[in-house]
């Protein structure tokens, strides 16, 4: 039986999203993001670029920050996955969420998930960072809003809330 | 202080955004991220070619492919769109002509994105090229090819106005100076990427488009216009946006073919384009060549300014008009200058059409300005604080132009921004390579003559109150990540005198909401805000007449504070607000009230041609310091820090008013460091955000705002705009703070390093040359 070449080769691939095993036929060139956007129903995570350069995508793949965008979903099987969704357990949202809500680390909010995530790998590595360490944690995600300033201090207020 | 603006000031809070908690948990839907699971995919084909004839268009062998949905093409839409009534000389789709590498051509909805793309590959697209031009110098040139044949010399506008005796005024001068001055185009660069989703309903031939527009009543217009459809029939609803900084503050040609695909496949169409083709459709800030020449006395005094503006708008006029006469207009309502001449050149190119960029048309003259300023006060022995202070306003006044005046913080924000920098004690004594710069600027609070004048107010809010005791607030005014929902929730509940969370608004939905003319010229907290505070003060008086009726009370006796309503302080008779609400709702059921807001004729600007541009109830105020340090082996510029200040009227959320400054100044401050786009042969070389430098938060420098009240006697509670006056006296407070580090005067934007080792190496040579001099003598 001749295949089309149009459809890609798929394979059952098990992983775990938001503390959840999940189980997709995933296309071989799935991209994580788009597993997430599109299967899992996920949109929280955000498409800003077309590869690596914005930071929007940014997920955690056992506690790392990748972009979704640069990583083939296969290459998830039997790993964990987490996304901004699963950062507020049964919708309340965690010490990093709030502080940006409350000091505006957000304005318009679209690169907000990846910032915030990229902000939670760093907090689960160096729980206490000074002001380069975070700076340069972030440094992969960009934001045409804030300048910065009240996402530096977002992430130190979920800081020292945690000491 | 009345008694609304009093209560208010007891209260005055900082108010995290009312839809903060949805962006931070990832649950606000952006367009991209509605349901479109049963959409048709919607690409674009564009044209590989800068500028020529379209000889033959067959779409034939896509629209055979199988899967494809719906083509169009220029054929399908016979209107053109635009900005100005009087300027739309653009196609969503080119007919006849292409005038820019990248401008559509044809539009394939398919079933999906694989699809879709094959189809575009099919497209057969013959052209007879025409010279290029991507220079407004070349653009220019007498035997050059109109890109438009109805505009000689690719000249879409120029405007010469004079005001004052220029002549007498560089005759009382003591020192003239003259400067070149060259900024490079720059882009928005909103995080996120464009997109529209449109759906089509044959049977009641309804249309319903979901966009990431700032604009959406002016977005259902030409919807209307180009569609040939009744605009009752369509509906506008603006999604969570991702950012705008003007880049959807016009029309966006990907929006109309997505209508069009939409109707053609008789269905829904998601249209979403990438990074590469958000820079294609660009609408930002034109590459701006300026002669700026000032005259000054010996002590200080400006006494005439002069400036010729070249704008290299891109192949359509889109705001063109607005951007020219805005570089002329905001080089008034600052400083104290008797006589002014401005001549403007709007010139077309084959390049991206440019548009509106937060500050629009007063960042590149501001620059230029504020760098020749300093230039002079050095040669006149001036401390660049003291030449300013010796040429500021006093309000309430009307400029040379005929702009009004009715508050002006400047002088204030030039204490602040001296005492918090240590000004004073450090200018002149600072390590070599390291300096200071100081510049200033300003903006409108709102055009106060709308682009599409129709005599209706300038902003309607409605506000809705029913069984449940709950206030909806409805407005057309788009928020875009800068607040205005806030904005309008605080000017509502304070109003009332009730707590925040009994307020919800509902913002941008053509079926529901007032039309507001949107996002732009930061008008929202202005008109919005005055709007919204008349509507609630409408429906207070309904409630405080209900209460009255409850209370057996005059009603001129019910106080209304804190959500409950009384008489006098002492008296047991409290009604509560949903009490109140109930007896209000006897015989009346839900009640709407309205407010609306208008600028008065006197602040609608000159009778000259042109006038109306630049023509604002407040004028924000800004100055700002930069600390930088110079790398003179290298040529990199760092900034340490900013001290920023903003007359902003009165923060109404101090919170947010410092994330607009913030983001203001680090945007100009990009402009002034790396934003820049480069085209080869009109090929863009930085459509990317990779090529395309935006500051990361490693090389961003910490802002210190400060924030001035000047209370302006028109504006909400006082207020004016906030996030576009600081913008401007970023880039020139940069190339003065280089110009005091290390000697050097940049009239190029941005400073890169290669431009600042040049400026070094001649620095050098002329030192050199100077000392050989020197020896020979």
């Amino acid at each position: 039986m001749s295949k089309n070449p149009l459809l890609p080769s798929k394979e059952l691939v098990r992983l775990k999203v938001n503390g959840r095993w999940r189980e997709d036929a995933v296309a071989d060139n799935q991209l994580l993001i788009d597993y997430l956007r599109d299967v899992a129903g996920l949109t929280g995570t955000k498409m800003g670029c077309d590869g690596g350069e914005c930071g929007a995508c940014t997920v955690l793949v056992d506690d790392r920050p990748v972009l979704s965008c640069l990583t083939l979903a296969v290459r998830c099987a039997g790993r964990s996955v987490e996304t901004i969704e699963g950062l507020a357990a049964y919708s309340r949202p965690s010490a990093l969420q709030r502080a940006f809500h409350e000091k505006l680390g957000t304005q318009c909010g679209y690169c907000t998930p990846g910032m915030i995530m990229a902000a939670e790998a760093l907090l689960r590595q160096n729980p206490h960072p000074n002001e380069d360490e975070i700076r340069g944690a972030l440094a992969g995600n960009l934001c045409r809003c804030t300048g910065y300033v009240k996402i530096i201090e977002s992430v130190q207020t979920a800081a020292e809330a945690a000491r | 202080m009345n008694e609304v603006t009093a209560q208010f000031e007891a209260e005055r809070r900082r108010v995290p955004l009312i839809d903060g908690i949805e962006k931070v948990t990832g649950k606000a839907l952006y367009t991209a991220d509605l349901n479109h699971a049963d959409a048709l995919v919607g690409r674009i084909f564009r044209s590989p070619v800068s500028h020529g004839e379209i000889l033959r268009l067959d779409v034939s062998k896509a629209r055979a492919l199988e899967g494809v949905v719906a083509i169009v093409t220029g054929e399908d839409c016979r209107h053109p769109y635009g900005v100005l009534p009087v300027a739309m000389n653009e196609y969503p789709m080119a007919r006849d002509k292409v005038r820019y590498r990248g401008e559509p051509v044809a539009a394939v909805a398919a079933v999906d994105a694989a699809t879709a793309q094959r189809a575009l590959d099919l497209i057969e697209f013959e052209v007879r090229e025409l010279p290029g031009y991507y220079t407004a110098q070349a653009a220019r040139a007498p035997d050059a090819t109109l890109i438009h044949h109805d505009k000689p010399g690719n000249l879409e506008r120029q405007v010469h106005h004079t005001f004052g005796d220029v002549a007498q005024g560089f005759a009382e001068a003591d020192l003239v100076r003259e400067v070149n001055i060259d900024c490079a185009e720059v882009n928005h660069a909103q995080i996120e990427l464009h997109a529209a989703l449109v759906e089509y309903d044959p049977f009641t031939e309804r249309l319903t488009m979901r966009s990431t527009s700032q604009v959406t009543y002016y977005l259902h217009l030409m919807l209307a216009r180009c569609l040939e459809m009744e605009q009752s029939r369509i509906r506008v609803i603006k999604p969570f946006v991702g950012g705008g900084f003007g880049a959807r503050v016009e029309v966006l040609n990907f929006e109309i073919i997505t209508a069009l695909l939409a109707r053609a496949a008789q269905g829904k169409v998601m249209m979403e384009l990438t990074r590469e083709e958000n820079f294609l459709t660009h609408r930002a800030r034109p590459q701006t060549s300026m002669r700026i020449k000032l005259g000054m006395t010996k002590d200080g005094r400006m006494t005439a300014c002069e400036a010729e503006v070249t704008q290299r708008g891109g192949a359509y006029a889109g705001y063109g008009i607005v951007t020219i006469l805005y570089a002329g207009a905001l080089l008034h309502g600052i400083y104290d200058i008797p006589a002014i001449k401005y001549d403007g050149y709007r010139v077309y190119a084959n390049l991206p059409p440019c548009g509106a960029m937060r500050g629009h048309g007063g960042v590149t003259v501001r620059h230029a300005f504020e760098v020749l300023v300093d230039r002079m006060a050095r040669e006149l022995g001036f401390d660049p604080f003291e030449v300013r202070r010796k040429n500021l306003l006093h309000a309430p006044m009307r400029t040379a132009n005929d702009l009004t005046i009715n508050s002006y913080g400047l002088a204030e924000c030039l204490d602040r921004v001296e005492k918090a920098s240590g000004w004073r004690e450090r200018i002149g004594k600072l390590p070599r390579g390291k300096g200071l710069g100081l510049a200033c600027s300003h903006y409108v609070s709102g055009a106060a003559k709308p682009i599409h004048w129709t005599g209706e107010p300038h902003a309607t809010v409605n506000v809705k109150v029913d069984f449940d005791g709950g206030i909806t607030a409805l407005t057309g005014a788009a928020d875009i990540g800068q607040g205005s929902s806030t904005m309008v929730a605080i000017a509502v509940s304070d109003t009332l005198g009730v707590p925040i969370e009994r307020v919800r608004v509902i913002a941008g939905d053509s079926a529901i909401t007032p039309k507001d003319n949107g996002a732009y010229s930061s008008r929202i907290t202005f008109m919005v805000g005055n709007a919204a505070i008349d509507a609630a003060k409408n429906l207070r008086s309904l409630l405080i007449d209900a209460a009255a009726r409850k209370l057996e009370a005059r009603p001129e006796d019910v106080i209304a504070e804190h959500g409950v309503f009384r008489v006098g302080y002492g008296g047991q008779s409290v009604l509560s607000f949903d009490e109140v609400v109930r007896e209000a709702l006897v015989d009346e059921g839900t009640i709407t009230a309205k407010g609306t807001f208008t600028c008065p004729p006197e602040a609608q600007g000159g009778k000259h041609k042109g006038g109306a541009v630049g023509s604002t109830m407040g004028f924000s105020y800004a100055a700002q310091v930069v600390e930088v340090s110079v790398d003179e082996d290298t040529g990199e510029v760092s900034v340490d820090k900013i001290w920023a200040a903003l007359d902003c009227g009165r923060a109404i959320n101090p919170l947010a008013v410092e994330g607009q400054i913030e983001g203001s100044v680090w945007m100009g401050l990009g402009q002034g460091v790396a934003e820049e786009t480069r085209y080869l042969e009109g090929l863009p070389a930085h459509a990317s955000m990779l090529e395309y430098r935006v500051a990361t938060s490693a090389e961003s420098p910490p802002i210190e705002v400060h924030i001035v009240e000047s209370i302006d006697p028109n504006g909400p509670f006082g207020a004016k705009e906030a996030s576009e006056g600081a913008l401007a006296s970023a880039p020139p407070a940069l190339v003065n703070a280089i110009a005091n580090a290390v000697g050097i005067d940049l009239d190029q934007l941005p400073v890169t390093p290669d431009r600042v080792v040049e400026a070094l190496v001649e620095r050098r040579r002329k030192a050199r040359r100077e000392a050989m001099r020197k020896a020979a003598s």
